[in-house]
């Protein structure tokens, strides 16, 4: 199972409560999907600026392999106090260790309750992406 | 022509209001005799014009640097395979396809669109020409409507249309050491009297009388095999064997749509469709407006756009981080001038590349113009097509 300190969206990113901040990456299953375990074929990411206000949903970067691009959706509300610069120059941290080294933003949320959001806890998200793989 | 990219994983299209790609069909993708032994060498696979196909085995880049330095090995056995089969076969082809097929040699193989009447095509082909029957390897996404094109204006002509592809495996075989690897597998044929673009029959792998032609659609010297799809699995894992000492690899569709981009080879469904015709995409090699092969459907649309054409195909290099990708949309300072229609990182080149609709007046190699990323701008540079040429045998 998939780690359960955090929740997930259906479009593959996780989101973590750490103190006042929350720390958002994404899934083992995102990563796979642009590059299937072959992490030379991650090209590039696109993180924002600190200081950016974004929403639940909402289309903060890409992230880019060689044949595809994805969206990075925020599954919060709030403002982006880091992005983990490492991974721009580094994108094998993503297929290596999503969970922690991975972390993409650090973000100072509108609320610390996630169950306003329609997230999924770890073993509903493990039952989502079993679905997807047909 | 003819292969197989990848859906990207979202496709970038979808943020195009321009988007020419058809929906994804709602039907289960079909799956070639090999899909076993792909998934057994590892293989992710993805849906591709309704198959279910290896998109890649590896990491896409080393598998493109594997076909461009030793050897790479493909099922093309989603593909289309069509035989017109009987004494106006030749004329059939003729009304339909934009070459003159009546002027291919025996033996020879000729590149040739189907188009509407509005110009635009329903596919691109491979022609081969046999005594009295040709036979059409067509784009599987395809495949159905061409079926269907061919067999409308068959009535009243004296010919049949075939389809084999059920019936027919294909494998191609690409890279410089194709020839050494294919050789001694073949009896009765000897490969290095099949020149470019030429096909012959031979016994491979003790199947008789194997169709091989040496055609493909990577840039590199290579070879495409047809025959029985009851002898896939043996014939590849053959073939594999043999050429594993030369550095033979199974090669995905990822890589072999970087591979053709490389070379300045058009994709259905990018360079071409039914929104894009073949003049502006640089494919007049494919067309005759001979007197002798008569009227044919789209010949008047495009003997207009040849006249006077608005935009044209060109290839673009960005030294930026990102690569371009179909339906983004390029900028001369402020003003629109064209869109990418194909991109990919490029190891060949050692840069992003693309190649792009522009209009007349910015299509000069060495216009510098900006893609336009989701709001973000990224210097890039025209160029003639291709980006890699081989030295040809």
């Amino acid at each position: 199972m998939r780690p359960n300190d955090r929740r997930y969206t259906k479009t593959h990113e996780w989101v973590k409560i750490d103190g006042e901040i929350a720390i958002f990456g994404i899934t083992d299953f995102a990563v796979n999907a642009l590059c299937s375990g072959n992490e030379g074929d991650l090209v590039y990411c696109d993180l924002p600026e600190p200081g950016r206000l974004v929403n639940a949903g909402e289309t903060f970067g890409e992230i880019e392999s060689v044949k595809a691009v994805e969206d990075l959706n925020s599954p919060i509300d709030g403002e982006v106090i880091e992005s983990n610069t490492v991974i721009e120059e580094h994108l094998e941290v993503l297929s290596k260790d999503p969970w922690n080294a991975g972390w993409m933003i650090k973000l100072k949320p509108r609320t610390k309750n996630l169950a306003e959001y329609e997230l999924m806890d770890a073993p509903s998200y493990d039952a989502y992406c079993a679905a997807q793989k047909h | 022509m003819i292969a197989y990219p990848l859906p990207p994983a979202r496709p970038v299209e979808s943020r195009s209001p321009a988007d020419p790609m058809p929906a994804p069909s709602p039907t289960t993708p079909q799956r070639t005799t090999l899909y076993d032994v792909h998934v057994a060498l590892g293989a992710r696979m993805v849906e591709f014009g309704g198959w279910e196909m290896p998109v890649q085995y590896g990491p896409i880049l080393d598998e493109v640097r594997t076909v461009r330095n030793s050897a790479g090995l493909f099922d093309l056995s989603h593909m289309g395979r069509v035989l017109v089969q009987g004494r106006d076969a030749v004329r059939l082809v003729d009304l339909v396809a934009t070459n003159h097929c009546a002027r291919i040699p025996v033996g020879a193989i000729r590149y040739a669109l189907f188009c509407s009447h509005d110009g635009n095509p329903i596919d691109d082909v491979l022609l081969y020409r046999e005594p009295e029957n040709v036979f059409i390897v067509v784009n599987a996404g395809n495949r159905a409507a061409d079926v269907k094109w061919l067999r409308e204006h068959a009535a009243g002509l004296d010919c049949h249309v075939l389809d084999q592809s059920d019936e027919l495996a294909m494998l191609a075989l690409q890279g410089q050491r194709s020839q050494q690897i294919l050789q001694p597998l073949v009896q009765g044929c000897d490969l290095s009297t099949i020149k470019y673009y030429r096909f012959g029959f031979g016994e491979v792998c003790g199947m008789p009388r194997t169709r091989i032609s040496r055609t493909g659609y990577t840039g590199e010297d290579g070879f495409e095999i047809y025959f029985p799809v009851q002898h896939a699995a043996r014939v590849w894992n053959e073939i594999l064997r043999a050429g594993r000492p030369s550095g033979l690899a199974p090669i995905g569709l990822g890589a072999r749509d970087t591979l053709r981009l490389e070379a300045g080879m058009p994709l259905y469904g990018h360079e071409i469709d039914a929104q894009h015709n073949p003049i502006e995409a640089g494919l007049g090699f494919g067309i005759s407006f001979a007197p002798e092969k008569g009227d044919w459907i789209g010949r008047a649309a495009l003997e207009r756009v040849q006249a006077a054409p608005r935009r044209r195909l060109i290839g673009i290099t960005t030294a930026g981080p990102r690569a371009p990708r179909q339906g983004y949309e390029l900028y001369a300072g402020a003003a629109r001038v064209g869109y990418v229609v194909s991109g990919s990182v490029s190891p060949t080149v050692a840069t992003n590349i693309g190649s792009a609709y522009v209009s007349i007046g910015y299509d000069r190699a060495g216009t510098a113009l900006e893609l336009d990323i989701n709001g973000k701008r990224q210097p890039c540079v025209v160029q003639e097509l291709p980006f890699y040429s081989r030295t040809r045998k």
